[in-house]
């Protein structure tokens, strides 16, 4: 059967500070990536409950990304590695679930990295695109 | 009456949302990929929405008139902007709002422009379907966000300046000058920084020490500065206002207000290492000042070098030395902070074509500033490290280290074609006979005065100017000559230049321990590495962070007036929340519903700050302290934990606007998109 090119659903969560920055010199910049991410700014990635993550996959999203700053130039000192391990517990309990763990990735993007939150989009979302789509998000779909 | 609007004001928050939507073409970098119209028709139809426009320019006055006569006249109680960064013009649409009566956090930006139209430039389709997607987004929010009152906080009438470079000594005076007092804190044991280090200084020619040693001592004098050198900045909390700052003045092993200065200890001391004031070119003693005008003029003990003989001890009139001072750690009080630590010059043995630190008569931009100073190691003669001998043939390579994507720097270090220019007149003056060759890509020479000195050096010093970045430069074995490799791209002719020193012009970097300052006082940095200030051109000497600001060539390559000029701006800038006594803080912070708290302590042990106690088994929240980072409530297993503008209702609002068109039919009345 003959299908238009499948375009993952992404949801990325980012920090403030740093990602969701570098999102923004990524654009002063004119750096172009593929349009498939919907961005939600939190303060610090610290704020990231894992039910977001649940919440976004449950909604049909085919990829959730995370991203804050390098550890170690946290705003608040230490959020990004309460999100890492976070992630980390994530990964292992997506697959109870039936996703695949690929399809939740967390990168720290400092604001001074336009090209790395070009480069992130593009190679995540590529990720997500040869993954296909998501088994809860056929399933959302109807 | 007043307490009638504020009830009325009140009663509107709580009302029912109605929820006006501004899509913004920002002429057209969003307007010439997104179809703004669709977007807002699109608007339109959402719950709650009330009104939904497009406009060409949203942040400008008329763009913020329009917001705020729909507040009053369609009794708005939300609004939506979608257009650029909220980093960019949040505070901007807030103020309307306040202006317009409304709460300002009764807000939502969608960043339809940084996000959107300016990274899916081909790709007009996707991009208004995006920007629909994130409108919604933010309306779901909308819908779901909550007046806030933001906390004022008392601003201690004191500042931190660190770095005692030009730089740091400006900002310091200027605050001083405003009655602020001011701790001055400096790394080395003297204030005056990489200025101190050169000779003269472009294009006035004036003596670097001569312009500058006054500053020091006035530094010195005033009443509200306190000088701390030999220290380094060891912790920082708290926020604007109320920084609580850590220092450690490290032990100089002589009493600063006994030593008087007179140099019988280093006379007497027999260690000799090299002098880092010198670029390690001439040599000082253990006990030391690093050089004779130093600010303080109190000696320093190198433990590492000194060998504990008792010399210095024996021959100190005042018994100043004291082998078994201790560091001290200071705690200080500030509302707000400069920082002002400065660049590092590249180091040149990372381009190993150009031969330096294999060679002998290849030297940097700072040693030869060194090596032509009257106090430097060689009583201001310059001679060739190899053999002692007065050059003839003198080479300058430019732009070592700087516009340099090999080595990691693309960008212009700003002053190298400048002081390398000055360098060879100098050396010219002296030498008229010498042979002096300057090797560029572009001479950049915008400053006041600056093309002038450059076509003087041209057209009357006889300076000869090679447009070619020299492919190496090789040492002949024997005479310790070098050969110069370029390619004069004017003539396209390959060019070998013999000479008998080569200069290399190395730029600026930022400096060394960058990291650990930014880690201390959680600054951004931007792509060249130096601190990032708040917005290129608006806030140029801000920061990210409230009561923190740049002077000077932390922020970026710049010379000597750039960084007096930025000095005295951070200085004004720093001034700014001290003068007014007290300022207003985001109230972005954890709270407590009281009724889904089980008291499982799990918030108190994720907190990193110390913020959250247990009073009757429930958790509470010390809001002054909360930074707001949603750690708490991202752990708590009932939802009891909350962040002020940052709830679970608004973030999950979000998720589900992010993935699911809306059922809901548009608003109640008056539905339309309108564009003026």
């Amino acid at each position: 059967m003959a299908m238009a090119e499948f375009e993952p659903k992404i949801v990325a969560f980012m920090c403030n500070w740093c990602s969701y920055a570098g999102g923004d010199l990524a654009g002063t910049s004119r750096l172009q990536y593929p349009p498939n991410a919907r961005i939600i700014r939190l303060m610090c990635t610290a704020r990231l409950d894992p039910a977001f993550v649940l919440k976004a996959f449950a909604e049909g999203a085919d990829g959730v990304l995370v991203a804050g700053c390098h550890i170690g130039d946290c705003h608040y000192v230490s959020g990004n590695l309460k999100a890492e391990k976070r992630v980390k517990m994530l990964k292992k309990l997506l697959p109870e679930l039936g996703i695949e763990p690929e399809r939740l990735m967390l990168r720290w993007i400092s604001a001074a990295e336009g090209e790395r939150f070009a480069n992130t989009m593009k190679e995540f979302i590529a990720r997500v695109k040869k993954l296909g789509p998501s088994p809860l998000s056929v399933s959302a779909r109807g | 009456m007043a307490e009638k609007k504020a009830e009325r004001k009140a009663e509107r928050e709580e009302e029912e949302p109605r929820i006006g939507v501004y899509v913004c073409h920002c002429g057209v970098n969003i307007a010439g990929v997104v179809d703004v119209k669709e977007v807002a028709e699109y608007a339109s139809k959402l719950k709650n929405v009330v009104i939904a426009r497009d406009y060409k320019y949203m942040c400008a006055d008329p763009g913020q008139q329009l917001i705020k006569d729909d507040i009053k006249e369609h009794k708005l109680n939300r609004i939506v902007v979608a257009a650029c960064s909220p980093r960019m013009h949040e505070p901007t649409f807030r103020r309307a709002l306040e202006e317009a009566g409304l709460n300002p956090f009764l807000f939502e930006q969608a960043n339809i422009r940084e996000h959107n139209s300016w990274v899916h430039m081909k790709q007009p389709k996707e991009a208004t379907e995006k920007a629909k997607d994130l409108t919604r987004m933010a309306v779901a929010r909308a819908r779901r966000l909550e007046p806030q009152q933001k906390p004022k906080v008392k601003v201690e009438r004191a500042a931190l300046v660190i770095g005692g470079g030009v730089a740091g000594i400006q900002s310091a005076l200027d605050l001083a000058d405003m009655g602020f007092k001011v701790y001055l804190v400096e790394k080395t044991p003297s204030l005056g920084g990489k200025m101190a280090q050169l000779d003269k200084t472009f294009p006035t020619m004036d003596c670097s020490a001569c312009i500058l040693t006054p500053k020091m001592v006035d530094a010195a004098r005033h009443e509200n500065i306190e000088i701390i050198t030999y220290a380094e900045v060891e912790e920082v909390d708290g926020f604007i206002g109320n920084f609580t700052v850590k220092i450690r003045k490290r032990a100089k092993q002589v009493l600063e207000d006994k030593c008087t200065g007179c140099g019988l200890c280093a006379e007497a001391c027999p260690v000799e290492v090299p002098n880092e004031f010198d670029q390690g070119l001439g040599v000082r003693k253990a006990i030391y000042v690093p050089f004779p005008q130093a600010v303080p003029l109190v000696y320093t003990i190198d433990d590492e070098a000194c060998l504990g003989c008792g010399m210095c001890e024996a021959v100190c009139g005042p018994e100043a030395i004291d082998y078994d001072q201790k560091d001290e750690v200071l705690e200080l009080k500030v509302g707000t902070i400069i920082v002002a630590t400065g660049f590092d010059q590249f180091d040149a043995t990372r381009k190993p074509e150009y031969g330096y630190g294999r060679y002998e008569n290849v030297i940097t931009g700072l040693e030869y500033e060194r090596l032509v100073n009257a106090s430097g190691p060689t009583g201001g003669k310059l001679l060739r490290p190899s053999d002692g001998k007065e050059p003839h043939r003198i080479g300058f390579i430019l732009c070592v280290g700087s516009r340099d994507a090999k080595v990691g720097n693309p960008y212009c270090s700003r002053v190298c074609c400048m002081y390398s220019i000055k360098n060879a007149r100098l050396y010219k003056e002296k030498h008229p006979e010498a042979e002096v060759y300057i090797f560029y890509m572009d001479i950049r020479a915008y400053g006041k005065g600056y093309e002038e000195f450059y076509r003087q050096a041209q057209e009357e010093y006889g300076i000869k100017f090679i447009r070619g970045r020299p492919g190496e430069v090789v040492e002949d074995p024997k005479t310790k000559n070098l050969l110069v490799r370029v390619e004069d791209t004017l003539l396209g002719l390959p060019l070998e230049v013999e000479l008998d020193l080569v200069v290399l012009a190395a730029g600026m970097e930022p400096a060394r321990d960058s990291d650990k300052v930014q880690r201390l006082l959680r600054l951004s940095r931007s792509a060249d590495g130096f601190f990032a200030e708040a917005h290129p051109k608006l806030r140029p000497v801000d920061t990210l962070t409230d009561g923190i600001y740049l002077a000077g060539t932390c922020q970026g390559p710049k010379d000597i007036p750039d960084t007096v000029s930025q000095a005295s701006a951070a200085a004004a800038r720093a001034a700014i929340p001290m003068a007014k006594g007290e300022v207003e803080t985001e109230p972005i912070v954890a709270f407590v519903r009281k009724e889904l708290c089980i008291g499982c302590r799990i918030c108190e042990r994720t907190c990193d700050f110390g913020v959250i106690t247990m009073v009757d088994r429930k958790a509470q929240v010390n809001e002054a302290i909360c930074k707001g980072c949603g750690a708490c409530a991202a752990a708590c297993p009932t939802g009891a934990m909350q962040i002020r503008h940052f709830t679970d209702e608004q973030i999950y609002a979000m998720i589900e606007a992010a993935l699911r068109e809306e059922a809901e039919e548009g608003g109640r009345e008056e539905v339309k998109a309108e564009a003026r």
